[in-house]
C-alpha cells in the first residue's frame, strides 16, 4: 500500500487545495459533497474484493499534475472515423478543443460544456450530476467528482432524434506522467433517440499518463441511446473510468465497449433499471498483449419488474497480458419477470496470458429467468482444420479465427461506419492481414 | 493421380483402415461405398491430414508425390480437396474473406500471383450462381446458419473456386433432398475433366445416378473387398452389404 501513497497524498492534497478556483457555486457544492465521499472511501488494495485482480501499483509512477491547456500537436488521423456523419467534439488532455471540433446546430441535440451552460442546461446538470453514479463505491468515481470543474452535457429533448455525436478524448504527449480527467452527462428525454461515440486515443508511448473519465447517462421513458465507448489509447496509459446509466420505463440502452490493453485499464459499467420494461444490450471486447492489463466490472441493477439485460463480453489475451471480467447481475426482490443473460468467452493465445472471469448472479426475486456463462478456451480444432484443409497456413488460420471470434460482436454494432473503422484496427492487432478487413461485396 | 498403397490407420489406438489399396487415374471418378463403420470417413480425414488420425503403415501419392508426411495446408496446395461430411460453422469469418484467403494461399503455394479483388469477386458471384446460392451468403459467416443443403452446396462452390485436381467427397449426399442432390451433382459434373479426378464416398447408390462413376469399390472392415463398374452400385442397392461380407468370408 505504501508505494501508492505518493499518488494518494498528491490526490488528497490536490482535492483539498483545489476549492478557491471555483466560479460556479452549484458545481463547487457538488465537488464538496464528492470530496466527502472520496475521503470516506478506503484506498483499494488487492484485498478489496472489487480490485482483487487489478493492482494499482503502477499509480506510484503517476503524477497529479493536470494540464490546463490543450496541446497543439495532435494526430487527427488517430481518431477520424470515415462515413460516420457525426458532429465531432474533440477534447485534448481533458480540455475542449474548439478548433478541432465540428459542431452541427441541426443535430437535434443541445451540447455544451458545464462552464458554458445556459440556465436551462444548468438546471439539467444540477438535477442529474452525480445521480447515476450515486451508489458507486469506486474511489475514482469520487476522485473524479471532487475535481469536476467542467464537463460535457449532451441533452436530447422529448421526442427528438439526434444525429450521432462523436466525442473524442485525445491524450497528447504533455500528459506524460500527468493526469487528465473528464466528465460526461448524457440526458435523453422521453421518446428521444441519440447515438454517442466516446472515443479515447493518444500519442504513442504515452508513458505513465492517467485518465479518469466518468460518464453518466439518464434515459427517460422510452428513450433510446446507442452508446459506444472505445478505448484505443497507447499501451503505456492508465485509464480508470466508469459508465453509469439510469433507465426509466421502456428505455433502451445499446452500449458497446472495446478496450485494447494498457498499463491498467479499469472500466466500471453500471445499469440501473428504474422503470419497468427497460432493456439494455451491453456488449464488449477486450484485447490484450505484451504485459497489458484490462479490467471490466459490470453491474446490472434490476430494481423493478419486467426489465431485460443482454450482456456479451469477449476477450483475447496474448503474451504475458492479463484481463479481468466481473459481471454482476443483481435482481432485487421486487424485480419479478426479469430476463437477464450474461455471456463471457475468452481465448488465450499464450500459456502466460491470464483471464480472471467471474459472473456473479444475485437473485432475490422468484419469477425471473437468468442465464450466465463464462468460458476460457483455446482454438476450436474443427474450425482450424477446416481452414487448413483449404490451404490456409496454421498461423493465418489462427489469426482469422481470433479475428472472427471478436468480429462476431463487431458485426452486431448498429453503426456500420464504426464496424468498418474497428475491423482494420483489430486485424492489425492479429498481424496486419489485409483481406481480414476487406469483406465488402 | 492418387495411389494409395496398403494404408493402415488408427483412431484412438483402434485400427480402422487395415491395408487399403486404390489407384485413381486422371479424369476418373471412383465411388467408395460401404456399411457404417467400415472406415469411409476415416479415409478422407487421413488423406487430408486431420489431427487424431494416425497412419501406422502404407503410403499415399498424389501425382507421384508422397502426401502423408505433408501438413494439411500443403496437401491442399498440392491439389487435394476434401468436401466435408459436416462442414464447420465459423461465425465472424465471412465466406468471402475465407475464400480469398484460401485462394491466395493455394495460388501462392503453386507459385502463382494473388488474384485481384475485382476478378475474385466476379468469380465468386459466378460460382455462387452455379450452385444456386444467393450472393448474400458470401457476406455471411462461413456456413453460419446455413441449412444442410446450403452447407454442401458451399463445399462444391469452394471446390469450383479452388480448382483442385483430386476431389474427395465425403458423404456429400447425406441429408440432401433430391433437388439439392441434383445441384451438387451438376456442380461436380461441370468440374469433370481429363486432368481432374474424384473419389465419391457414399453410403447410398442414389448419388451415383447423378455422378456416374467409372469404378465402384466396396469398403468393409478397413479394406476394399470388392471392385467393379457402376453396375456394382446397383447390385449393392438391391442386395445390401451383407452378401459381400458373406462372399468375402
Amino acid at each position: 500500500m505504501s508505494e501508492t501513497m505518493n499518488f494518494i497524498d498528491q490526490a488528497t492534497t490536490f482535492v483539498s487545495s483545489h476549492e478557491s478556483q471555483s466560479k460556479t457555486q452549484w458545481l463547487a457544492d457538488f465537488r464538496l459533497q464528492q470530496q466527502t465521499r472520496f475521503s470516506q472511501n478506503q484506498w483499494p488494495t488487492r484485498k478489496t474484493e472489487n480490485w482483487k485482480y487489478t493492482s494499482l501499483n503502477a499509480l506510484q509512477q503517476a503524477n497529479f499534475n493536470q494540464p490546463s491547456q490543450a496541446s497543439s500537436t495532435i494526430d487527427e488521423s488517430a481518431y477520424a472515423i470515415e462515413n460516420l456523419n457525426a458532429q465531432t467534439l474533440v477534447f485534448v488532455d481533458g480540455v475542449f478543443d474548439a478548433t478541432r471540433s465540428q459542431l452541427d446546430i441541426d443535430s437535434n441535440a443541445s451540447v455544451c460544456l458545464f462552464s458554458e451552460a445556459n440556465e436551462k442546461q444548468q438546471a439539467l446538470i444540477q438535477n442529474y450530476l452525480g445521480k447515476a453514479s450515486g451508489n458507486s463505491s469506486n474511489i475514482f468515481t469520487h476522485l473524479n467528482g471532487s475535481l469536476t470543474h467542467d464537463g460535457l452535457l449532451i441533452h436530447v429533448a422529448k421526442g427528438q432524434t439526434a444525429s450521432p455525436i462523436h466525442v473524442v478524448h485525445y491524450a497528447s504527449s504533455q500528459t506524460q506522467a500527468a493526469t487528465a480527467q473528464s466528465r460526461h452527462l448524457f440526458v435523453v428525454e422521453d421518446n428521444a433517440q441519440a447515438a454517442v461515440i466516446e472515443h479515447f486515443a493518444s500519442v504513442e508511448s504515452n508513458g505513465n499518463s492517467l485518465f479518469n473519465q466518468l460518464t453518466e447517462i439518464e434515459l427517460g421513458n422510452n428513450a433510446h441511446l446507442h452508446h459506444y465507448r472505445l478505448h484505443l489509447e497507447d499501451e503505456q496509459m492508465i485509464h480508470l473510468g466508469a459508465m453509469h446509466a439510469n433507465l426509466q420505463r421502456d428505455a433502451q440502452l445499446n452500449s458497446f465497449h472495446l478496450a485494447l490493453g494498457g498499463k491498467i485499464k479499469r472500466i466500471d459499467i453500471e445499469v440501473n433499471y428504474q422503470g419497468s420494461g427497460a432493456h439494455s444490450d451491453v456488449n464488449g471486447v477486450y484485447l490484450t498483449k505484451n504485459r497489458q492489463h484490462v479490467d471490466y466490472h459490470t453491474n446490472m441493477e434490476h430494481a423493478v419488474p419486467h426489465c431485460t439485460t443482454s450482456e456479451v463480453f469477449r476477450g483475447i489475451m496474448d503474451d504475458n497480458s492479463k484481463a479481468v471480467f466481473n459481471g454482476r447481475i443483481h435482481i432485487h426482490p421486487q424485480a419479478q419477470k426479469t430476463l437477464a443473460e450474461l455471456s463471457n468467452k475468452n481465448l488465450l493465445l499464450s500459456n502466460k496470458a491470464e483471464i480472471n472471469t467471474k459472473p456473479e448472479l444475485e437473485i432475490y426475486a422468484d419469477d425471473v429467468r437468468c442465464a450466465h456463462g463464462a468460458t476460457v478456451s483455446q482454438m476450436d480444432n474443427n474450425a482450424l482444420f477446416y481452414l487448413l484443409s483449404r490451404g490456409i497456413s496454421r498461423e493465418e488460420a489462427e489469426r482469422m479465427l481470433s479475428f472472427g471470434f471478436i468480429n462476431e460482436l463487431i458485426d452486431g454494432v448498429k453503426h456500420e461506419a464504426i464496424g468498418a473503422y474497428l475491423r482494420p484496427v483489430i486485424a492489425e492487432l492479429f498481424g496486419n492481414q489485409q483481406h481480414l478487413a476487406e469483406c465488402d461485396l | 493421380m492418387l495411389t494409395i498403397e496398403n494404408l493402415h490407420a488408427n483412431v484412438d489406438d483402434k485400427a480402422i483402415l487395415k491395408g487399403l489399396n486404390i489407384e485413381v487415374k486422371p479424369g476418373e471418378v471412383h465411388a467408395i461405398m460401404g456399411p457404417n463403420g467400415a472406415g469411409k470417413s476415416t479415409l478422407g480425414n487421413v488423406l487430408s491430414g486431420r489431427d487424431g488420425y494416425e497412419v501406422t503403415q502404407g503410403k499415399a501419392f498424389l501425382s507421384g508425390k508422397e502426401i502423408l508426411e505433408l501438413e494439411p495446408e500443403e496437401r491442399a496446395g498440392e491439389g487435394l480437396f476434401l468436401a466435408f461430411q459436416y462442414p464447420v460453422e465459423i461465425p465472424g469469418v465471412s465466406n468471402l474473406e475465407f475464400l480469398k484467403a484460401s485462394m491466395d494461399a493455394i495460388r501462392k503455394y503453386r507459385g502463382e500471383e494473388e488474384i485481384d479483388s475485382v476478378s475474385f469477386m466476379k468469380l465468386a458471384r459466378e460460382k455462387c450462381k452455379a450452385v444456386n446460392l444467393d450472393q448474400n451468403f458470401l457476406k455471411r459467416g462461413v456456413n453460419e446458419g446455413f441449412s444442410g443443403g446450403e452447407k454442401k452446396r458451399n463445399e462444391i462452390m469452394q471446390m469450383m473456386m479452388l480448382e483442385p485436381k483430386m476431389c474427395i467427397l465425403d458423404e456429400t449426399d447425406s441429408g440432401l433432398d433430391i433437388d439439392a442432390l441434383q445441384v451438387v451433382a451438376q456442380g461436380v459434373n461441370s468440374l469433370r475433366s481429363p486432368d481432374r479426378s474424384f473419389v465419391v464416398v457414399t453410403h447410398y447408390q442414389r448419388l451415383l445416378d447423378f455422378i456416374v462413376p467409372d469404378y465402384v469399390h466396396v469398403l468393409a472392415d478397413g479394406k476394399i473387398v470388392k471392385s467393379g463398374g457402376k453396375e456394382l452400385a446397383l447390385e449393392l442397392e438391391e442386395k445390401g452389404y451383407g452378401w459381400i461380407e458373406g462372399e468375402v468370408a
